[in-house]
């Protein structure tokens, strides 16, 4: 067996040396906790890290994580995006607005983690209240892609993602809304879900676009997602907006089986503006599905043109409202000066919130204010009704959608930091997917100019099941998925158990 | 496409303070974001609802805001533990005797 | 109905038009959207949770009695019960509003709330009157803000209790008539199982609309009048705003729409800082809850659930226990009398009897107290422990009604207080016997009288045996002693 850090083991894998007693979750912990240090530095995709706590927590699953009756995550290394409460954890949402902010409750997500017996690392960096495609609107500064420093990971789940891939956490949580998963995925080359909405409760979720956002996982492969995922979802009775409807037991149901699988090629996400290796990659994907049996076609969703506006006014304006809140009143950052209400609220949220924050709630106020309500919000939510229709209709014809994730590699940090349009341009492909509601993943699909390809496959409303198995099926068709990026490359053999028995070479 | 006295609006219904250069900025930036939008309020929707639906293509006004389909979410009327005061003021920013303190209020504002 | 012209100058008679929006607090054990329990007075902020407290990450779900009340409260009123409604958020920005948002239920083309289109009949003696309901709805409170020097202390206790709004059309015409609708609506809404309904709590709250018109003309500017904390004080308020239109109209100004407060110290409506621009608050649907939907069953259903009326209970009063119309209306003007009533009743089975010290001595006494039945220190117990008193002959009606004060004021019970003034009504022949002769030796007139055969000196006798024996003798017993020893019949 190669030496290998158990930092770069999947979940699935530590389980079974778990069970094999060839090593502990301290060590497991330790190993992940040791890589922290050792690229974070670089990386910036934490925020915050709790080693005692963690170690603590791994120590309790020591000669339990093995056993038949642990649960799912016993002893499992993960990181939350930071926009998921964790009690007496600062939780920021990535904004000097809620720096030093620590949440009485753990949301539902949280929760379940915990009660799966996962350790809980750390929260991740991420585009301030999950505004960004690149983390650059962090108010804390920047994640960097692991596979080259001085390019975004993308966003807003950059830090998540960028640890996954780093080895700096076995699976990790973000959140998606218009791409905030599956596009950092890509960049970051990692398998990230976004689920149907409804799928995963939102408890405790700092919300951004109440009718978008969904919690989903970041894994090195599909299995560890769909471990993750079996976990998190489900039914929640206090988020009215999750779904009442039984979780198929994910990780049990990839068979890899996709013969007679038909999938249709969204004709409009290889339009105008993607660049041709990433076109290429997501065209040679669809290849090896086909050669695995499935069928692929050409499909069109006209109107998919439409999502970008659509989605740039309905997220800012419910942003607008779920941000009213952060006002200086109860919690988070307070202006000095502050002699009367107004100020006390205008100046908090001049200090506290970023640019992009700021343009966005403005977008969102204007949308909805009066005279303008019905030409913006409502017709972007008629059009939302036409974009969920189009997908439906689509997903009868067809069993999975596939397409690119992002029309390009990862961007250098500060590319596009100064044309907020041309940032949002990035999430073309994924935007669509949120508008409808259905779930997408993000599977890397091999690299253009040395930089990770995603390729997105697109299902049914809670047929996460199907997404898995075509991306469980390609993946193992191809090796992508063992790429490591060189700065998760094994510190020489921090990892030597003498009950594994024989030499590594 | 967005004049500076609607910016300066807005920035004061979402209770954001501007200098005058973020205000322009602003004003700039959503201006050709807003101009971007315009392909979306040129759509013609009318003719685009099936017969006999009661979407809001059909102009009755129904809104379609929900993306799921459940209705009816309901809980019983039982009582469940509060939390405790420490950790309801832990955060605050200021307070005093149990309560959140902000600058003095007019009443009937 | 106008009123008569200014006097020494002619004047169009203006029509008032009022209509009223009240807030009526929903009567569950926990708030609306979180399981926090609805308590008034508890210590500042330790009833509250994530969720009313507008936590980030925090969600909404709606409290399913909440909907039932809410229900209950368009059956009785009559109105038409939405099939689908949705919520909205109110988005402006107040330190009492945790979120800066209110969730509530906005109406619009296709969009209707809870309930519309009802109506409420006042109950006005001969001419009833039909008041119009528009709408019914549902949304959380706010919180409560404290004024303190230099500074204002928020307490989020009441944050999201569950309210009900219930707003008029504008069909009343006088003060009066905003006074008994609210007085009406509120013991309907006792009744229902609704609310508590005390605006003294606050758990009924009320703004109001006024305007003048021309008769057959258009609506007038109207203003809308706010912080009346009573049904006394809506009727003074109304009133005084009234006045003040009339006057401003009869000087030739304009009316101008405003909101104005009420200062019950000063019995004056005051303009209220006027805002710089009419508030914007950008309703758009709830995303964090979905559609509610009623079908016929449930409101079926939550009409078979509802409590006995009023008006059934007025009938059943008339019917059951033979009362004067005029006792029963004011036996079920509130629900708590009603109660009272019958549970008194049910210890001391004579309803008629029951019903006379109610809406006679009680109801003195409530009124000049300025109580309301449920805060008076009588029990229901107490009050047929008093009848059953006076039944047995232990004490005579007029001490009954001192000993029935003493109990209003001090809620002690008949028998503690008989006992300790030595109040037990004297039946005792002997005793009274030797009283009478007392009397008569002292009375030589009046006995002449008697034997005279006017009969009015023997009431005078008998009035002489009560005063010497200080009320307690039994009246009847003395009459016959004394008709017996003087020989009259």
């Amino acid at each position: 067996m190669a030496s290998r850090s158990l930092a770069d083991c999947t979940a699935w894998e530590l389980r079974d040396l778990y069970a094999r007693g060839e090593a502990s979750p301290s060590e497991a912990v330790r190993a992940v906790l040791d890589r922290i240090d050792a690229v974070d530095p670089a990386l910036h995709a934490y925020l915050y890290v709790d080693r005692e706590a963690a170690l603590l927590d791994a120590a309790r699953w020591d000669g339990r994580a093995g056993r038949d009756d642990a649960p799912p995550l016993a002893g499992i290394p993960v990181a939350l995006k930071d926009n998921i409460c964790t009690r007496g954890w600062p939780t920021t949402a990535g904004s000097r607005m809620l720096e030093g902010f620590r949440p009485p409750y753990d949301a539902t997500v949280t929760v379940r983690l915990r009660e799966a017996g996962a350790v809980l690392l750390g929260k991740t960096n991420c585009d301030e209240f999950a505004m960004g495609s690149s983390t650059e609107n962090s108010g804390f500064g920047p994640t960097h892609n692991p596979w080259d420093l001085a390019r975004v990971p993308g966003g807003s789940s950059g830090g998540s993602a960028a640890a996954v891939a780093a080895g700096a956490a076995t699976l990790a949580l973000g959140s998606d809304t218009g791409g905030s998963i599956r596009q950092p995925g890509a960049h970051c080359g990692v398998v990230a879900l976004k689920t149907t909405y409804g799928r995963v409760s939102r408890y405790g979720l700092i919300a951004f676009a109440s009718s978008l956002d969904q919690i989903g996982p970041f894994a090195r492969d599909v299995r560890d997602a769909a471990l993750l995922l079996g976990v998190i979802a489900g039914h929640d009775p206090a988020d009215s907006t999750s779904a009442p409807r039984p979780v198929p037991a994910y990780a049990g149901g990839l068979t890899g089986e996709v013969r007679g699988l038909r999938i249709g090629l969204v004709r409009e996400f290889f339009g105008e503006g993607i660049a041709p290796g990433v076109a290429d990659a997501v065209r040679a994907a669809a290849g090896v599905l086909a050669g695995l049996g499935a069928t692929c076609d050409e499909v069109s969703l006209p109107h998919a043109a439409y999502a970008m506006p659509a989605y740039y006014i309905i997220a800012p304006a419910e942003a607008s409202s779920n941000l009213a809140r952060y006002a200086g009143v109860q919690y988070g950052h307070r202006t000095e000066h502050a002699e009367d209400l107004y100020t006390l609220y205008a100046r908090t949220r001049r200090e506290g919130f970023g640019a992009e924050v700021k343009r966005r709630i403005m977008l969102g106020t204007f949308a909805l204010s009066s005279g303008y309500y019905d030409a913006y919000y409502l017709r972007a939510q008629r059009v939302r009704t036409l974009i969920r229709r189009e997908f439906a209709a689509a997903l009868e014809r067809f069993d999975l959608l596939l397409g690119p994730v992002a029309p390009t590699t990862a961007f250098r940090i500060g590319e596009k930091a100064e044309d907020p349009l041309q940032m949002y341009l990035s999430d073309v492909y994924t935007i669509p997917v949120n508008l409808a509601g259905v779930p997408g993943i993000s599977v890397p699909c091999g690299f253009a100019g040395g930089l990770p390809v995603g390729l997105q496959l697109i299902g049914r409303a809670f047929d996460e099941a199907a997404v898995f198995n075509a991306a469980f099926a390609y993946e193992q068709a191809t090796p992508h998925h063992t790429a490591r990026p060189p700065l998760a490359a094994s510190p020489p053999s921090s990892w030597d158990s003498p009950r594994a028995g024989g030499s590594r070479a | 496409m967005i004049d500076d006295r609607t910016v300066a609006h807005v920035a004061r219904l979402s209770r954001l303070e501007l200098s005058d250069d973020e205000r322009e900025r602003f004003r700039a930036q959503l201006g050709s974001i807003l101009e971007h939008f315009q392909s979306l309020l040129a759509l013609d929707l009318a003719g685009e609802a099936p017969p006999g639906d009661l979407s809001p293509l059909a102009g009755n006004g129904r809104l379609d805001a929900h993306a799921s389909e459940i209705t009816n979410v309901l809980r019983e009327d039982t009582v469940q533990p509060c939390l405790p005061l420490e950790d309801v003021l832990a955060n605050a920013p200021a307070s005093e005797d149990g309560c959140f303190v902000v600058p003095p209020v007019i009443e009937g504002e | 109905m106008g009123l008569a012209p200014r006097r020494g100058k002619p004047r169009v008679t203006h029509e008032t038009v009022i209509g009223l929006e009240v807030h009526v607090q929903l009567e569950t054990a926990s708030k609306m959207f979180c399981g926090c329990a609805v308590e008034f007075g508890a210590a500042p902020n330790s009833r509250t949770c994530p969720v009313c407290l507008g936590l980030p990450g925090s969600l909404p779900v709606l409290n399913r009695r909440a909907v039932e009340l809410g229900l209950r409260t368009a059956v009785v009123l009559e109105c038409r019960i939405h099939p689908q409604s949705e919520f909205h958020r109110k988005n402006y920005y107040y330190p009492d509003l945790p979120k800066n948002y209110q969730i509530s239920q906005y109406q619009y083309a296709g969009h209707p709330p809870l309930a519309t289109a009802g109506r409420l009949d006042l109950d006005a003696g001969e001419a009833s009157r039909t008041i119009g309901i528009r709408r019914v709805h549902l949304e959380e409170d706010t919180g409560k803000l404290l004024h303190a020097e230099g500074r204002s202390l928020v307490d989020y206790n009441r944050s999201g209790t569950p309210l009900m709004e219930v707003v008029t059309e504008p069909d009343m015409r006088s003060p009066e008539e905003a006074r008994l609708f609210l007085a009406q609506l509120r013991a309907v809404l006792q009744y229902a199982g609704v609310t508590t309904g005390r605006m003294e709590e606050g758990t009924l709250r009320c703004d109001a609309n006024l305007s003048l018109r021309a008769p057959g003309g258009p609506h007038g500017t109207r203003t809308e009048v706010k912080n009346m904390n009573s049904l006394r004080s809506v009727e003074r308020a109304l009133r005084f705003e009234e006045a003040r239109q009339r006057e401003q109209l009869a000087r030739g100004e304009p009316v101008v729409q405003e909101t104005r407060h009420w200062d019950e110290q000063r019995g004056v409506t005051f303009s209220s800082r006027e805002k710089e621009e009419a508030q914007d608050y950008r309703y758009f649907p709830e995303p964090d809850l979905v559609p509610l939907v009623v079908d016929d069953a449930w409101v079926a259903q939550v009409r078979t659930g509802l409590p006995e009326l009023p008006e059934a209970k007025r009938r059943r009063y008339a019917e059951v226990f033979a009362l004067p119309e005029h006792e029963a209306r004011l036996l079920t003007a509130t629900r708590p009398m009603a109660e009272f009533f019958e549970a008194a009743v049910r210890e001391f089975n004579q309803p008629k009897i029951v019903a006379n010290w109610l809406v006679g001595d009680v109801a003195a006494y409530l009124n000049g107290a300025g109580q309301e039945i449920e805060e008076a220190h009588l029990t229901p117990t107490a009050l047929a422990g008093l009848l059953q008193l006076l039944d047995r002959g232990t004490l005579s009606g007029r001490l009954a009604k001192e000993v029935l004060e003493e109990m209003l004021s001090t809620g002690r019970t008949a028998g503690e207080i008989v006992k300790d003034r030595g109040l037990v009504q004297i039946s005792d022949e002997a005793a009274l016997a030797e009283m009478v002769d007392g009397v008569i030796a002292e009375h030589p007139g009046p006995v002449g009288d008697v034997r005279a055969g006017k009969d009015k000196a023997v009431a005078f006798l008998v009035g002489q045996v009560m005063k010497r024996s200080r009320g307690r003798a039994n009246p009847e017993v003395v009459n016959r002693l004394l008709r017996a020893r003087l020989g009259a019949r």
